[in-house]
């Protein structure tokens, strides 16, 4: 692995096999009476939130925990940041703390890769999502339910897989990665969404696209429905919320035309009767609960992958001493 | 078995055949069955990656004997070791505690090769988060001596003194291809197999 998780587009084969496997280790640890391991005892790990967020904060919290770090939370409001400190500035600090990881949440696209790339932090930079463009840790959460479920928790299991993602593909940084991560992992991924929710330069990236929800349903594998993102929309981009959810949301008549084994995946925070409704959301192909509890076990992996040794981990070393 | 025909590769001397290690097995199990008297409250935790199939190995004898299945785990010490910063990061192994847990039981750690006791020691630490057992014995297939802590084995295969210099490998068939115990000299291949 490299020593920052920046895009999903880092990840080779391998590496995103290796934090599947790690996380899936990492799972199990919530089945004990004490939910600790040592791993990077006396770490520090700041979560620099620059934009609101709780339940990937709140994640990253737990995770860095659970693996013993002392954790640091800087949250834009109510400190400096707000009072007009920069980046650099701000960086600048962690690095005087000792911070050995840091996980940042900006409104800006690339600004993790400024933290990481400009020499300001000797530390790992995990990217927590910037702006429209990654959210590398939610794709491998993602990544890592439809891997339980559909592969096998198997090396490869994601090999051939279809996975639909609907909706608001413009605006999100879990669309983009998501895409990059399960090309890497082997699956097909289709984007749907209305051609004003498309981004611009589609045709690059390794997916298929429809404007047609109902022809792509029957043929998936697991179903992601994004949020439309109504505080980045600044314009038309579809005439009513009741036109949309009509065309582009899933209700309990869209959802019977899937196959049986097809799971449900929403990355949250959902808009009930606006992407999903209620039923489907609440039903058992739902795994939309779970997808949080697994963000903490490959939130873990990630960090220990990343911080436990003197350098980032390479590939899957067998019968170590 | 590759044979050991050129000066170039050092497939090492085989101290431990197949034979041996069937043998080796089937002594241990008998101890630890007479020691703990029975099979009752026994967990065997191998520990990855060979320790694991020695495990499932000496409860299949016990099973044999006793007509019980003893319970059979494996933990992974990977986040527990002493050196864990000084090296890259490492892939983690499979835990796998049975489903009976250790609270009140007799458990017997189980690995291949005793060394340094570094691996054991970070064993024991590992289980103290996972439960309270009422008591913790070691079996190993070889001891090689050089330890760096305060710890023994209650069961051991073989004694087998060896200088610093040298290394011992222990191949098992259905992990790798055959059921060996070999030394090797300083040419010896780096990736530290199946040493401890």
């Amino acid at each position: 692995m490299k020593r920052h998780l920046l895009s999903a587009a880092d990840l080779t084969r391998d590496d995103a096999e290796l934090v599947l496997a790690t996380a899936d280790e990492m799972r199990s640890l919530a089945d004990r009476p004490i939910k600790k391991l040592p791993a990077l005892r006396g770490r520090t790990v700041v979560n620099l939130f620059f934009e609101d967020s709780t339940r990937t904060r709140i994640s990253f919290e737990a995770a860095a925990k659970r693996l013993s770090a002392d954790v640091i939370n800087f949250a834009a409001k109510g400190s400096s940041l707000s009072k007009g400190e920069s980046l650099k500035d701000t960086a600048l600090t962690l690095e005087a703390m000792g911070a050995d990881a840091v996980v940042v949440r900006h409104g800006s696209s690339g600004a993790p890769h400024r933290l990481a790339h400009s020499g300001w932090v000797r530390s790992s930079v995990v990217n927590a999502g910037d702006g429209t463009h990654e959210h590398p840790t939610q794709a491998l959460l993602d990544a890592f339910t439809m891997w339980k479920h559909l592969g096998g928790s198997r090396p490869g299991g994601l090999e051939g897989r279809k996975i639909a993602i609907v909706g608001d593909v413009l605006h999100s940084r879990v669309a983009r990665s998501n895409a990059l991560l399960l090309r890497t992992l082997g699956a097909e991924v289709t984007l749907v969404a209305p051609p004003t929710l498309l981004p611009v330069g589609i045709e690059g990236w390794p997916v298929e696209t429809s404007y047609d929800l109902d022809s792509v349903l029957p043929k998936a594998d697991a179903v992601m429905m994004l949020r439309v993102q109504r505080e980045r929309m600044h314009g038309g981009f579809f005439p009513t919320a009741r036109e949309y959810s009509r065309r582009y949301g899933l209700d309990g008549k869209r959802m019977a035309t899937l196959q049986d084994h097809t799971i449900v995946m929403h990355p949250g925070p959902m808009v009930r009767g606006m992407e999903i409704t209620a039923d489907v959301a609440d039903s058992d192909r739902s795994v939309i609960v779970e997808q949080v509890t697994n963000g903490v076990a490959v939130r873990m992996a990630v960090l220990y992958l990343l911080l436990s040794g003197n350098e980032p981990a390479g590939s899957m070393v067998e019968g170590e001493e | 078995m590759p044979s050991r025909d050129t000066a170039t590769t050092d497939v090492g001397r085989v101290v431990l055949d197949d034979l041996d290690i069937t043998r080796a097995l089937t002594r241990i199990s008998h101890e630890i069955l007479e020691r703990n008297k029975g099979a009752g409250d026994l967990v065997l935790l191998g520990i990855p990656s060979r320790g694991v199939p020695l495990a499932q190995r000496i409860a299949a004898r016990m099973a044999a004997v006793e007509g019980y299945d003893v319970p059979v785990g494996s933990i992974d010490v990977t986040m527990y070791r002493d050196d864990l910063r000084m090296k890259p990061a490492r892939a983690l192994l499979h835990t796998q505690i049975p489903a009976g847990g250790i609270d009140g039981k007799v458990v017997v750690l189980v690995d291949d090769v005793l060394f340094s006791g570094r691996t054991i020691r970070a064993a024991l630490d590992a289980l103290n988060d996972i439960g309270r057992p009422k008591a913790v014995r070691l079996a190993v297939l070889v001891d090689r001596g050089h330890r760096e802590l305060p710890i023994r084995a209650d069961f051991v295969g073989k004694n087998l003194p060896t200088s610093l210099v040298e290394r011992v490998k222990v191949t098992l068939a259905g992990v790798d291809d055959v059921d060996a115990v070999t030394i090797q000299g300083t040419l010896a291949n780096t990736d530290g197999e199946g040493e401890a």
